[in-house]
């Protein structure tokens, strides 16, 4: 684990062990439920986590990265630590997840900051090592930019929908990929997140503590506020699904890419093997047998067990499989089309 | 195809694999590997473990295979079903195949057998007999097919090796026995990557997805300093020896570029994967669990061998890929384009009883354009 300064601990507090923090600075959780001394970083605490719900970021009391008074530094920490314990208190996985990204979010900031700093090498070094010890990832500085094997690269940015994060609009170069702090930070928020959010999961949830009850059932109904709403469908096919079904009406070949996007999209509709083999049946190569081994394959049905997904917009653009009309209105995936919320 | 078509081929395998015991290796870490093969007229077995070259030459002298494969994955238990296999990592493929270049030889060289009549003829739209439109389509690939599926070769070999920072040695080549070549690279960072991830490898040395930003080029008040210099190197190097010609016309280009909007660039930039991209199979690419044709084996589409290209310029594969006997055999032949096999030719044939040596026979038994008579 990263040897931190109390700098980094108020600005990383992921990176420290809840519990131990806490015990290590002589304060047993109970005592934060009663003591008025205390109750600036639980009042902290909440603040934080309604922030988080509202989707802000929290905006702690940090200039540049420092504190201006010690006190300032342990509310910070101890806001952060509190905020998990109400978290665990309430139950709630959105809580989680929302605080989690805030969090990330907030991270992700001062991890940029102290990337971007090209004179203090010592804090350039701090957030390239955090970066390598939570992500495996070995980032070099080389000048006014970071490089990153191209294998991470990939492996952090293929969940990234936004086409400049394709590798195609990167500059690459002896396998390993060209990247600005702001570039560099961003690629690794989601895995922040989760990072983050798995400490809160594993944390243990505490008895209820005296004084925290009413912060808590706040908390609770403000999660039950944010419940998703319902979306209804037109039912519609996707113009992409359309020519495809044409194609093959016609007798024309369609690519295999063509028929991987055709039949993991009706199978993600809920048809079955039966009713989706038959649309392959004028393919210029058709076999019957071949056709239900692969439909049955990509259902999961056969084989690994793997249901395979509808293939993202993006990478149907590729294929030359995307014929986007208006009302695809900025989908990422064609299951996606014809669905609206209410 | 019929019984005594397939008593041939396999006869004619047979000898091939016992004479050529030296071409065909097992790759290295033999035992994580998955092979298979298939039989004339039969389906696929895999799930096959080996231990080294003497089980795999026992296999062949066993099965006497039409195709042979290996995975280009390693498994903590290669013969278990692929959900038990416990996949370690895979070697980088690539597959370019002469079909894929939209080649304008290819329509001289195409004969499409009718999958309702059996006709055979040169016309690829309909059956010239019943004109059903299920066709099965033969090619018989000539020279210019073979150079161009070499420059896609090199164009992927220079991507890798200056892109992706793979060495030239671990880069290998072979032609893959019938009308491409199969690259494999071994030891490099992308060993571990998933399929996602090296669909992304393929977009990217195919030039799929740019965006004009990348290149220079803004929606809004674009800047004439941000766009590639000439030597740059990657694809924004790529790109401007492509769009600008020479050094010298780069400002008067740049001007052109910006002149006519980002919209026009977009396109400029979408037509360009097709003279730039390196012509991959990225379906193949992104497959973590294939097995791969084997090197030294034959390829039954051709008869021809799947073989290592050392010098890939000089690269004949017509002559050093066929490795079958000269014996001569009586077959009754409708292939109605000629072809070249070890610097002779062979046809044009219409339905006509000829002999000719073992491997010009099996090259168009293979393609179901001539039966043993």
């Amino acid at each position: 684990m990263l040897e931190l300064g109390a700098d980094e601990y108020a600005k990383y507090p992921f990176m420290a062990d809840a519990g131990q923090y806490l015990k290590d600075k002589g304060f047993p959780l109970v005592k934060f439920g009663t003591d008025p001394d205390l109750k600036p970083s639980v009042e902290k605490a909440f603040h934080r986590l309604k922030v988080s719900t509202e989707g802000g970021i929290y905006k702690s009391e940090l200039i540049d990265g420092q504190a201006s008074k010690s006190y300032v530094l342990e509310i910070e920490v101890f806001s952060f630590l509190l905020a998990i314990v109400l978290i665990k208190l309430t139950g709630m996985h959105t809580l989680t997840k929302r605080f989690a990204l805030a969090e990330a979010r907030r991270a992700e900031q001062h991890l940029e900051r102290d990337l971007g700093k090209a004179s203090e090498k010592s804090k350039i070094d701090l957030a390239i090592k955090i970066i390598h010890d939570l992500f495996g990832i070995e980032v070099i500085k080389r000048d006014d930019f970071f490089e990153i094997p191209v294998a991470d690269y990939l492996k952090h940015s293929v969940s990234f929908h936004e086409r400049e994060w394709k590798l195609i609009n990167r500059y690459v170069k002896d396998g390993k990929v060209l990247l600005t702090p702001e570039k560099t930070v961003r690629l690794i928020r989601k895995e922040l997140g989760t990072y983050i959010g798995s400490k809160i999961n594993n944390a243990p949830t505490p008895p209820m503590i005296p004084g925290f009850e009413n912060m808590v059932s706040e908390l609770v109904s403000i999660c039950k506020k944010l419940a998703p709403s319902y979306t209804t469908t037109t039912g519609e096919y996707p113009p992409c699904i359309k020519h495809a079904i044409e194609v093959l009406e016609k007798g024309e070949n369609l690519p295999h890419s063509g028929r991987f996007m055709l039949a993991t999209f009706l199978l993600s509709k809920g048809q079955s093997v039966e009713e989706i083999a038959p649309l392959f049946k004028n393919a210029p190569d058709y076999n019957q047998r071949v056709t239900l081994y692969q439909l049955n394959h990509l259902a999961g049905t056969s084989g690994s067990g793997t249901q395979y997904s509808c293939p993202s917009c993006e990478k149907l653009k590729t294929q030359n499989l995307c014929f986007a009309i208006p009302e695809c209105d900025n989908i990422i995936n064609p299951i996606q089309f014809g669905k609206k919320r209410i | 195809m019929q019984e005594n078509d397939i008593k041939f081929l396999e006869d004619t395998f047979k000898k091939y694999y016992f004479d050529h015991f030296d071409l065909i290796r097992v790759p290295n870490r033999t035992s994580e590997r998955e092979f298979g093969f298939q039989k004339f007229n039969s389906g696929m077995t895999r799930h096959i473990s080996i231990r080294d070259d003497k089980e795999l030459h026992l296999l062949l002298m066993k099965n006497t295979p039409s195709d042979v494969y290996c995975s280009n994955a390693c498994y903590s238990f290669p013969n278990l079903p692929m959900n038990e296999k416990d996949w370690k990592e895979a070697d980088l493929i690539f597959d370019i195949d002469a079909k894929d270049l939209n080649l304008e030889c290819r329509k001289n060289h195409i004969i499409s057998k009718c999958n309702e009549c059996n006709e055979i003829s040169t016309n690829v739209n309909s059956c010239s007999k019943c004109n059903s439109i299920k066709l099965e389509k033969k090619s018989l690939p000539c020279k210019n097919c073979i150079n161009a599926s070499k420059n896609e070769v090199s164009k992927l070999s220079n991507i890798l090796i200056e892109d992706f920072g793979v060495y030239q040695n671990d880069i290998h080549v072979y032609f893959s026995g019938n009308e491409g070549f199969h690259v494999y690279v071994y030891n490099s960072q992308f060993q571990q990557l998933g399929s996602k991830e090296r669909s992304e490898l393929t977009d990217y040395i195919m030039f799929h997805g740019a965006i004009p930003e990348t290149f220079g080029m803004k929606k809004i008040k674009p800047n004439r300093l941000t766009f590639p210099d000439f030597d740059e190197k990657g694809w924004r190097g790529r790109f401007s020896k492509e769009v600008y010609g020479a050094k010298s016309k780069r400002s008067k280009i740049i001007t052109e570029l910006i002149t006519n909007g980002y919209s026009s660039f977009q396109k400029t930039l979408d037509d360009l994967s097709d003279k730039i991209g390196a012509k991959i199979d990225p379906n193949v690419t992104m497959d973590v669990h294939r097995i791969f044709r084997l090197p030294g084996s034959l390829n039954s589409k051709s008869g021809l061998t799947k073989i290592f290209c050392n010098d890939l310029s000089k690269f004949d594969p017509y002559v050093q890929a066929s490795f079958l006997n000269e014996n001569l055999v009586q077959v009754l032949a409708n292939c109605p384009i000629g072809f070249n096999l070890r610097n002779t030719k062979f046809g044009p044939y219409f339905n006509e009883k000829v002999s000719i040596p073992t491997y010009a026979a099996v090259y168009m038994i293979c393609k179901k354009l001539a039966t043993i008579s």
